[in-house]
């Protein structure tokens, strides 16, 4: 195959920074943008945006009704997560444990730009420590289970990780994730939670339900991005943090304050990422002071991770995705994996990983009729 | 929608096959690296509207089946499905790869449609009426859709009913009909004159063979239907014939409901649609052991007075 087009690479990246552009599409183009925002789980976004700009009419018909047709498939899952969210909500409330929203049902509750056109699978809540256990046991109470899983799995959860094993509701499957911090127990961030549970705030659908400070939110939500191995929502998270800083940032002392969170929280690396990258592939208007005051955040090599970050933060589409793409994306996952485990947890962690992969444990659908229960 | 003439040459580039096909109310683009799978797909889907390859053309899918590459197709040579470099099936023998394209399309339309409802069921129209068939796959279905179909009634759909949540209307597809076992016999006998593909082991054990379409159903693929029956069919070895009884319409709406994908995800809207299309439907169960009887008693059903 000849060289990747690189306009047609930044199609759908370029379309979110400049929605005007959509007026000059061609039909071609309408063809590989639609396939990008799919691959990226980014197509009922990608509706409100154009919805956002008045731009319906220049999005042709056959386009549209895949794009509007999302859209209320996520309304309705919005509307789901609020209900839901009730229902994690009241056992809590119960066992007289605090909720903290994070994340998807934290934009939904807190009524914010990114729950727009969004796809959510989990809820995770984050709990103080000391109050894991109790939240836990009424969770299941009320009809949460933990999937079975083996002793090693298990450990790594508990020991390891910063979340208990998700909870599965018995009947409506949906899934809680208890938190007890936002990054891993052995990662080299060492984080306070209790400040982020101190400055957190009632969310605006419901305020007997928190969620965290503005600048709180925004650097967590940057350090799962950056932190993280895996990039298949990678552009999504990108577009949500596009949001919330756009929403934020009219909020005056907005940005001086992220930047004083990020060194009070130890989360200088993923801040400067976050005000780098969202301002480059996304045009967010981050002021100049700003960026130029997170130079201070900035990485060892600066330049080898802008490289690896704008071939990570594509659409998970052939068409952004070649061998160099691959080789990045597999030189972040082992940097996600250094960041997360010292070596000695982390070999024999991926070693047995990669033995229960031979071993065929993924689940894949057989051609025929699609399976309507899942 | 493709409106582009049909080109009577078949679109080769490089070795492979890739033709946009319109489907219905999609574009699909095809593309294999397969010679018999391309030849298969000139045959059974003659007729649909089509567009060259190399055209700068909107398509609602881009999907493909290709050989599986690397060390392993040297012993064991097979196929797989892709849409946009996602593969949800595991990879068939080659022989298999019609199944592979047939199982890929319906699980396209039912995992990425959102626009208007896609049930799980057979759809036939006569006169305008249109009979909605809902029913697990193997409960004869597709045997009943294909009797029908060569009894003069029109094929919209023998696996996948396309609801419109705008006017309740049907839209057709007009594809392949999928015959396991028992029917593939069954049907040679009622519609000696039709094409069918030769028998690849089904996944589920036996054989599948696919019917093509009936050129007028083909021709017509763009007109919709409005439905005015519901008959749920179940084949069972040993009633007399066929027997129809009357279904209540909230059965009917259950069954229809759960046959239904992502159907929670309409909302209300959904809900609506659906109820509305049970109001307007005479709704009925067919058992049969005999398909000469079942497709007499649809036209009993389709025939009778009509009483609310």
């Amino acid at each position: 195959m000849a060289a990747r087009d690189h306009q047609a690479e930044q199609l759908l990246r370029a379309v979110l920074a400049a929605p005007d552009k959509l007026g000059k599409l061609s039909e071609r183009d309408w063809d590989l943008l639609l396939r990008q925002a799919r691959a990226s789980a980014l197509v009922g976004r990608l509706a409100h945006v154009i919805e956002q700009y008045g731009l319906v009419d220049v999005v042709p018909a056959t386009v549209w009704r895949h794009l509007a047709g999302e859209q209320r498939f996520a309304q309705r899952l919005a509307h789901d997560v609020r209900q839901e969210v009730e229902r994690v909500a009241e056992p809590l409330r119960q066992a007289g444990v605090g909720v903290v929203l994070l994340k998807g049902a934290a934009y939904v509750m807190d009524d914010l730009p990114p729950a727009q056109g969004r796809n959510f699978s989990d809820i995770d809540i984050l709990v103080p420590r000391a109050d894991v256990a109790v939240a836990e046991r009424f969770l299941k109470i009320a009809g949460w289970r933990s999937k079975e899983l083996d002793r090693w799995d298990e450990r790594f959860y508990r020991a390891w990780m910063h979340e208990v094993p998700p909870l599965i509701h018995r009947v409506r499957e949906s899934v809680v994730d208890l938190h007890h911090t936002i990054v891993p127990q052995t990662a080299r961030i060492r984080l306070d939670a209790r400040l982020l549970l101190e400055a957190a705030r009632p969310a605006a659908l419901d305020p007997t339900i928190k969620v965290l400070a503005p600048a709180d939110m925004v650097l967590h939500a940057a350090t799962h991005l950056f932190n993280e191995g895996e990039f298949d929502r990678g552009l999504r998270d990108l577009a949500d943090l596009d949001l919330l800083l756009r929403h934020f940032g009219q909020t005056p002392g907005f940005w001086s304050m992220l930047l004083r969170r990020a060194d009070q929280l130890d989360l200088r690396q993923p801040a400067w990422y976050l005000l780098r990258y969202t301002a480059r592939f996304l045009g967010t208007p981050v002021p100049a002071e700003t960026l130029r005051q997170a130079m201070r955040f900035a990485p060892a090599m600066p330049s080898v991770m802008d490289r690896l970050f704008a071939a990570a933060l594509t659409p998970p589409h052939p068409s952004c995705r070649g061998m160099q793409a691959h080789l990045a994306l597999m030189m972040l996952y082992s940097r996600a994996h250094h960041l997360r485990l010292p070596l000695h947890l982390l070999i024999p962690h991926l070693l047995r990983k990669s033995f229960k992969r031979g071993a065929g444990v993924t689940q894949v659908d057989q051609p025929g009729v699609p399976n309507l229960n899942r | 929608m493709a409106t582009s003439p049909a080109l009577p040459s078949p679109a080769r580039t490089g070795g492979r096959f890739g033709k946009y096909l319109g489907i219905g109310p999609f574009v699909f683009f095809v593309s294999t690296d397969i010679p018999p799978l391309a030849a298969m797909i000139e045959t059974l889907y003659d007729g649909f509207p089509i567009a060259d390859a190399s055209a700068a053309h909107f398509a609602d899918f881009h999907v493909g089946v290709n050989r599986v590459p690397g060390l392993r197709s040297i012993v064991r040579r097979q196929a797989v499905f892709d849409i946009d470099g996602v593969r949800p099936f595991f990879p068939l023998a080659t022989g298999q790869a019609l199944m592979m394209l047939e199982g890929g399309l319906n699980w396209t339309i039912a995992e990425n449609t959102s626009f208007c409802l896609v049930i799980h069921a057979g759809v036939v129209e006569r006169d305008g009426q249109a009979i909605v068939l809902p029913a697990p796959s193997g409960g004869g279905k597709s045997t009943l859709t294909a009797g029908l179909v060569h009894r003069g009634w029109r094929l919209l759909s023998d696996e996948l009913a396309l609801l419109s949540l705008e006017d309740g209307m049907l839209s057709a597809l007009a594809r392949p009909i999928a015959l396991k076992n028992e029917s593939i016999d069954v049907i040679r006998r009622a519609a000696p004159n039709s094409w069918m593909t030769p028998p690849m082991p089904h996944i589920e054990g036996g054989n599948v063979i696919y019917l093509k379409p009936p050129a007028d159903s083909v021709a017509r693929v763009n007109e919709r239907a409005a439905p005015a029956f519901v008959v749920a069919p179940r084949y069972q070895r040993d009633v007399p014939g066929a027997l129809a009884e009357p279904k209540s319409k909230p059965d009917a709406f259950k069954e229809l409901a759960e046959g239904t994908y992502r159907f929670s995800l309409y909302g209300r809207r959904g809900f609506e649609t659906l109820a509305g299309l049970v109001d307007r439907s005479q709704c009925y169960d067919v058992v049969f052991s005999d398909l000469d009887a079942a497709i007499e008693a649809c036209d009993r059903i389709t025939r009778s007075p009509r009483h609310r």
